[in-house]
């Protein structure tokens, strides 16, 4: 389980590093998700994966006698799911709004807060 | 509650401004009002720190190490001043017409929201939480970068969003992985469990692993790109809030961690970070020489001090503590200064770019001082408050043998001068390209310069009589890197 | 939108108040069973969107009951008073309360806890269809 846990792990990894290297600004809002997902992913694994009894235990002696998954590490994964859906709405308005105000979404075209030197010494102005 | 208050206070604040969104004056109001509670709780939180030495609160009343803890000590309180002074002189010197944040009303409570990140990632003492606070941080960053309109904006809060995510990400799976290797959080609790022998192979991976985090949030070489690529296009006030705090509190994290929780790393790691310090000081420094944008070059300044800070990490003893502590205390109110004098140069002389403004010295002598007072402090001459600081990081890194270090550090100072002798030369000195184009005063400027005044004031107070920081700041960082770790 | 569906819209208009009448037990259910306010919220956000997507963003926000971000930071003002009462009690903030009331045979369990649930339920209603509006109105600017 682990072994296919830490596969799909470095699966997810791959494509989102594919993505965000891409020059489409959508790809690369994608990639980043997905980073995010695999992150979360890895805070999961951290809380061991055992039995299919849900943490949720009575007695003490149950928790010592089941060999269940670590309980807080999926209060944690949850927080974190909550905080990455949160970035993921932020990044897709973000990105949304990017391309109706640049007219492209060509993440290399976008050199408005670094403008090309058109001057062999001196740096360009910025508009104010 | 006490303990809590720097976090609460503002949240409660942010709360109010939001439901006030509809009535700006009194947005602003409570705005300012906020700021003042939080500066006076502040102030007891010192108070009460320097005579007990350490609050702790346990949230909820579970037992520890499972809940979450929060702990003010001598260092914690310092941060929560600073940010109290700086949040309370940024909302005041936006209710004047130096390049104002346009008052949207998602404006105050993003920047109480921020407060509020900045005392929760100062305060809290458990690995996850400090990850959460650094979230909150960096959505009300990007909140505030959005709320600005135009394009510039927009294309400046993905480049810090992207790069930013990737290092909270790395954050987080570290967390996970400490968590799942000790199966602890909290601080004190993760300090014990690094000691255990059979960790002691593979903690060092982890350390590592944080570290390239926090040097990514606090603009460290080669992980600095986002810093100058977004920050110039923030306006006067909310800059000087961004570029004195959010770097420093990566720096501040990185402190607690390497010198009270992950002490005794392999000597590798401090002789890496020592050369990452040098390297962050030299690339901000001549990235500065190149630019003439005011604001460009004082966000590429941030990169350079950043080593300097980096430096006294490095070289791991309470002394390059203190020296770091000292320091940063210095550098949040020097730089806040020197971003919200460029406001006031830019309402004065039109523009942000040096080639176009000029002639400030016979028009505004009051912002030329207050110009010098700043920017000598960021180059240290003595007898200003940088002075000291850079004084007692070189003092330490000649003690440890480390003359390579201490000397470049001592260049890297010559070069911050080029710096502001350029920006005294070029903003200052040089009559005004366009014969005067200086505006007239303004009555309305007053809140502005009284807060570049009081920063200026504390700037001179530091750099004359260092004795009392100095001190505090010695007990502060007396516990770092000692072996009997609270 | 250009295309209508008639259908869908005579539909969405009694589920929304389904779905949301669902989020409300699911919120409620919290307590012992899986559950609980940010999946209840996420819920009623699903809800809000039915109709923003199959009316209009106007008419969907005059459904909820605050304005988006007001229902979003009313939320947080009660999920942070919530953990105030712990404090009355010398406790550390965040202390949660308990209270059974006796109906007959059955013990009715009150909280504080609860308190914070709403909260973040609200919390999670008005931020998340905050985004949604921003979005669906910036979708409208580039086609």
């Amino acid at each position: 389980m682990t072994l296919l846990v830490l596969l799909s792990i470095s699966i997810v990894v791959a494509a989102a590093v594919y993505l965000s290297l891409s020059r489409d600004l959508f790809r690369v809002v994608i990639g980043l998700t997905m980073l995010g997902a695999a992150t979360n992913l890895i805070v999961f694994a951290a809380g061991r994966f055992a039995t299919l009894t849900p943490p949720l235990l009575t007695t003490v002696e149950d928790a010592q006698a089941a060999a269940v998954a670590n309980p807080l590490v999926q209060a944690l994964v949850l927080t974190a799911i909550v905080i990455s859906f949160a970035l993921l709405c932020f990044a897709l308005v973000l990105g949304a709004r990017l391309r109706a105000q640049a007219g492209n979404d060509d993440v290399k075209q976008m050199h408005a807060t670094e403008p090309v030197a058109w001057d062999s010494v001196k740096p360009p102005e910025l508009e104010n | 509650m006490l303990v809590l208050s720097p976090l609460l206070v503002p949240l409660f604040t942010a709360v109010l401004t939001v439901l006030l969104q509809r009535h700006q004056r009194a947005q602003q109001g409570v705005s300012i009002a906020g700021a003042v509670v939080l500066l006076l709780c502040a102030l007891w939180l010192v108070q009460e720190v320097s005579s007990v030495g350490r609050i702790q609160l346990a949230l909820g009343n579970w037992p520890l190490p499972f809940a979450i803890e929060f702990v003010a000590d001598r260092l914690s309180a310092l941060m929560v001043i600073i940010t109290a002074v700086l949040g309370l002189g940024v909302l005041v010197y936006q209710t004047s017409i130096a390049e104002p944040a346009s008052e949207s009303a998602m404006l105050h409570p993003l920047l109480h929201g921020l407060l509020a990140a900045v005392g929760g990632a100062v305060l809290t003492a458990d690995l996850f939480n400090l990850y959460v606070w650094f979230e909150l941080m960096l959505i009300t960053v990007l909140g505030l970068l959005v709320v600005q309109d135009g394009y510039r904006h927009t294309e400046a809060a993905f480049k810090y969003f992207a790069l930013n995510l990737l290092g909270t990400l790395l954050f987080l799976a570290t967390v996970a992985m400490l968590y799942g290797t000790t199966g602890q959080l909290n601080f004190s609790a993760l300090a014990d469990a690094a000691q255990h022998p059979e960790l002691k192979a593979v903690i060092p991976v982890y350390v590592a692993m944080l570290m390239s985090a926090f040097l990514l949030k606090a603009a460290a070489f080669p992980l600095f790109f986002w810093l100058p690529a977004s920050y110039h296009s923030l306006p006067a006030p909310v800059l000087a809030l961004i570029g004195g705090l959010i770097t420093k509190v990566g720096i501040y994290v990185l402190l607690r961690l390497m010198g009270e929780v992950f002490i005794d790393q392999p000597a590798v790691f401090y002789e890496a970070l020592g050369w990452i310090a040098i390297a962050t000081m030299i690339s901000g420094v001549l990235g500065a020489a190149y630019h003439w944008d005011l604001r460009r070059i004082l966000a590429f300044h941030i990169v350079s001090q950043i080593g300097y800070l980096l430096l006294a990490v490095a070289l791991a003893t309470p002394a390059s503590g203190l020296a770091g502590v000292f320091f940063m205390v210095h550098n949040i109110l020097a730089k806040a200064a020197l971003f919200l004098i460029a406001g006031i140069m830019w309402q004065a002389a039109g523009h942000y770019d040096l080639r176009r403004i000029g002639g400030l010295y016979p028009a505004r002598p009051l912002l030329a001082v207050l110009f010098l007072i700043a920017g000598f402090s960021l180059v240290g001459i003595p007898p200003s408050s940088g002075f000291w600081g850079k004084f007692l990081l070189v003092q330490e890194s000649f003690v440890q043998g480390r003359y390579l270090w201490g000397g470049l550090a001592l260049f890297v100072g010559v070069l911050t001068l080029y710096s502001m002798v350029k920006i005294w030369l070029e903003g200052f000195w040089k009559p005004h390209p366009q014969g005067t184009a200086v505006t007239a005063t303004n009555r309305q400027l007053t809140p502005a310069y009284a807060v570049v005044l009081v920063l200026a004031l504390l700037l001179l107070v530091t750099g004359l009589y260092p004795e009392p920081l100095i001190q505090y700041s010695e007990a502060a960082t007396s516990m770092l890197w000692q072996e009997s770790a609270p | 939108m250009t295309s209508r569906s008639i259908m869908l819209e005579y539909v969405a208009r009694s589920a929304y108040w389904l779905m949301l009448l669902a989020s409300v037990w699911i919120l409620l259910r919290g307590h012992n069973a899986p559950g609980g306010g940010f999946i209840a919220g996420l819920m009623a956000v699903a809800a809000t969107a039915l109709l923003a997507i199959v009316y209009d963003v106007d008419s969907a926000r005059r459904r909820l009951p605050l304005q988006p971000l007001q229902l979003a930071v009313a939320g947080v003002l009660l999920a942070l008073i919530s953990g105030i009462p712990g404090v009355w009690d010398d406790n550390a903030f965040l202390t949660h309360q308990w209270w059974g009331i006796e109906v007959g045979n059955n013990v009715f369990k009150l909280s504080t806890v609860i308190i914070f649930d709403v909260g973040v339920f609200a919390a999670v209603w008005g931020a998340f269809a905050t985004y949604l509006f921003a979005l669906l109105d910036t979708q409208g600017e580039v086609t």
